[in-house]
């Protein structure tokens, strides 16, 4: 199988959002772009409101992604493990969707005796490994996410660890919102390494809105629109392309 | 899907049978012995025996750490990890099933609380141990990856160190399927997270260190620097150095290597007298000790000789 690139939004914040479209609808409107929405919750030492949760798991939920919330102090374990938790599931969802093609009508890993489906588990973790990705992380900093940041950089510094252990390819991007002009600002463009990042955070203006969905929006338009998870598998693409209309 | 729901999904209480929906053998929960973010271990019984079964939400990690376990049974006489007994599906309700997998059941106090029962001579013993089974698994073509105390259990009557949870386990040259922060290089900013046997050299120096270290203790920046004040402050730790810091530095290219280091400051550790005389300024004391013993009986022995002749002389002259 030859890869093609998986693209991914890490949002980072601590809750909801109060300004513009419905950040539900946007993440959904990533997903069918082809690229998964992941949310991390940064809690202090309280917990956040039952609103700004439920919009997590259901941003990530509409996204196709992951989601978790945590204490700030677990952020970099957490950080890694989404994403390759969200890219895990991905690569199964594409690999079923392949069984689908050759076993028939609705059968997928499951339906498999445990004995073969090791294989299949193979595919998975060889795809995880050499598949291209793009990560595009929007970092909420709001007033009250301000003394977070250096915990959040720490955070992106063991994502790329973790990430360029791979064999495939990383490109990693960082967005900030709210922005000194706009809903979005762009602190950083594609590049393989998230160690450029060191001294961008400092100089960051925090405000008091939350504009969750108008930042995801934007954010969309910011992948490379050429490849999409649709090629992941160019083996049988025509096949696959019928299949999935 | 949310994580943080995932640990309580399993609540099997004493007595509750699962049964295999390909394999048909039928297995009754004797009691929790452990829950992680991938699944729930229980202690089980099956035709009244005592087995391991874990079982998962995910199927994939199921099927994941089945093929590692699979092919821990290809590598030759190698005891790491739990042998595997079977594999299959619980049909729980009609619309769920969950993948579970039984392995042998490896009964044991963990790391930790052997050495605080045993005392601390065990820890190199069981490092010895610890080493010489990261060698097998890394000429098979894997690395452990997620090694901690947590994860190792001294079993059998004549104590042996087993690993029981192989979630981490890793082909060479990927990238790390699993570590927990203490142990892991990355975290300390002193190599990458790729499956490599320095990587678990690193997590293997980290456990013999956490052995003295009861607590964990959170890295303060200076990286290096401060894992090697850990080891010079303290007593045991300090006897080891010499294997604790290159296995830290990524110098030892081997597990056999560290093991070979490891077993030669145990030599050093166990001549007799040993203890707190360190071998160099033992050397000469003992020169010192014995050549003085050694004239003066010369001495007295020529002297008697010569008396004896005399006394000699003296009567052949009277």
């Amino acid at each position: 199988m030859k890869t093609g690139t998986l693209k991914q939004i890490l949002l980072i914040t601590d809750g909801c959002s109060n300004v513009g479209e419905d950040p539900i609808a946007m993440s959904a409107l990533a997903k069918e772009q082809g690229v998964s929405v992941n949310v991390i919750g940064v809690m202090e030492n309280d917990v956040i409101d039952e609103k700004g949760m439920q919009e997590i798991e259901s941003i990530a939920l509409s996204g196709g992604g992951v989601s978790q919330v945590v204490y700030a102090r677990q952020l970099s374990h957490t950080v890694q493990m989404v994403t390759r938790q969200a890219m895990t599931q991905t690569l199964q969802g594409v690999v079923n969707r392949e069984l689908t093609q050759i076993l028939g009508n609705k059968q997928t890993i499951e339906d498999l005796p445990p004995e073969q489906r090791g294989e299949v588990m193979e595919v998975v973790d060889e795809l995880g490994e050499t598949v291209e990705m793009e990560v595009l992380i929007l970092v909420d900093t709001s007033a009250s996410m301000k003394h977070k940041l250096p915990t959040v950089k720490e955070a992106l510094f063991d994502l790329s660890l973790s990430l360029n252990a791979r064999m495939g390819k990383n490109k990693f991007s960082l967005f900030v919102f709210p922005g000194k002009k706009n809903d979005v600002e762009k602190l950083l463009d594609w590049t393989p390494k998230l160690e450029s990042l060191t001294s961008v955070f400092a100089k960051l203006s925090t405000g008091g809105i939350t504009p969750t969905g108008p930042a995801l929006r934007e954010a969309i338009t910011y992948f490379e629109k050429k490849r999409s998870l649709r090629n992941l598998i160019s083996r049988n693409d025509d096949e696959y392309y019928e299949e999935s209309i | 899907m949310t994580m943080s729901t995932m640990k309580s999904q399993f609540n099997l209480q004493k007595g509750a049978i699962i049964n295999g929906k390909w394999h048909h053998k039928q297995y009754r929960i004797e009691k929790e012995l452990g829950a992680g973010a991938n699944g729930v271990v229980y202690l089980a019984t099956y035709l009244e025996q005592l087995v391991a079964l874990k079982i998962s939400e995910n199927g994939y990690t199921v099927t994941s750490e089945v093929n590692v376990l699979k092919s821990f049974t290809k590598v030759q006489g190698s005891t790491l990890g739990p042998s595997l007994l079977d594999v299959d599906d619980w049909q729980f309700s009609s619309s769920t099933m969950y993948s579970f997998y039984v392995m042998e059941y490896i009964h044991g106090p963990d790391l930790h609380s052997f050495i605080k029962q045993k005392g601390e001579a065990w820890i190199p013993v069981l490092m010895l141990q610890l080493l010489s089974d990261l060698e097998e698994l890394h000429k098979a073509g894997w690395v452990f990856g997620d090694l901690k105390p947590e994860n190792l259990i001294v079993t059998g009557r004549a104590p042996r160190i087993r690993c029981i949870d192989v979630g981490g386990t890793t082909l060479k040259g990927r990238a790390i399927k699993e570590f927990t922060e203490f142990y892991d290089r990355g975290y300390w900013g002193l190599g990458s997270r790729k499956a490599e046997p320095t990587y678990d050299l690193f997590s293997s120096a980290m456990v013999f260190i956490h052995c003295a270290y009861p607590s964990r203790f959170s890295k303060d920046g200076r990286g290096l620097e401060q894992l090697m004040d850990r080891v010079k402050k303290h007593k045991i730790l300090k006897t080891y150095e010499g294997v604790l810091i290159p296995a830290l530095q990524g110098r030892f290219k081997t597990a056999e290597d560290m093991r070979q280091a490891l077993l030669a400051c145990s030599y050093k550790q166990n001549r007799p007298k040993g203890t707190g005389v360190s071998p160099p300024s033992r050397q000469p004391s003992r020169k010192t000790k014995g050549k003085p013993n050694g004239k003066t009986g010369a001495i007295v022995l020529i002297l008697f000789i010569g008396c004896i002749y005399f006394f000699y002389l003296y009567s052949q002259m009277v």
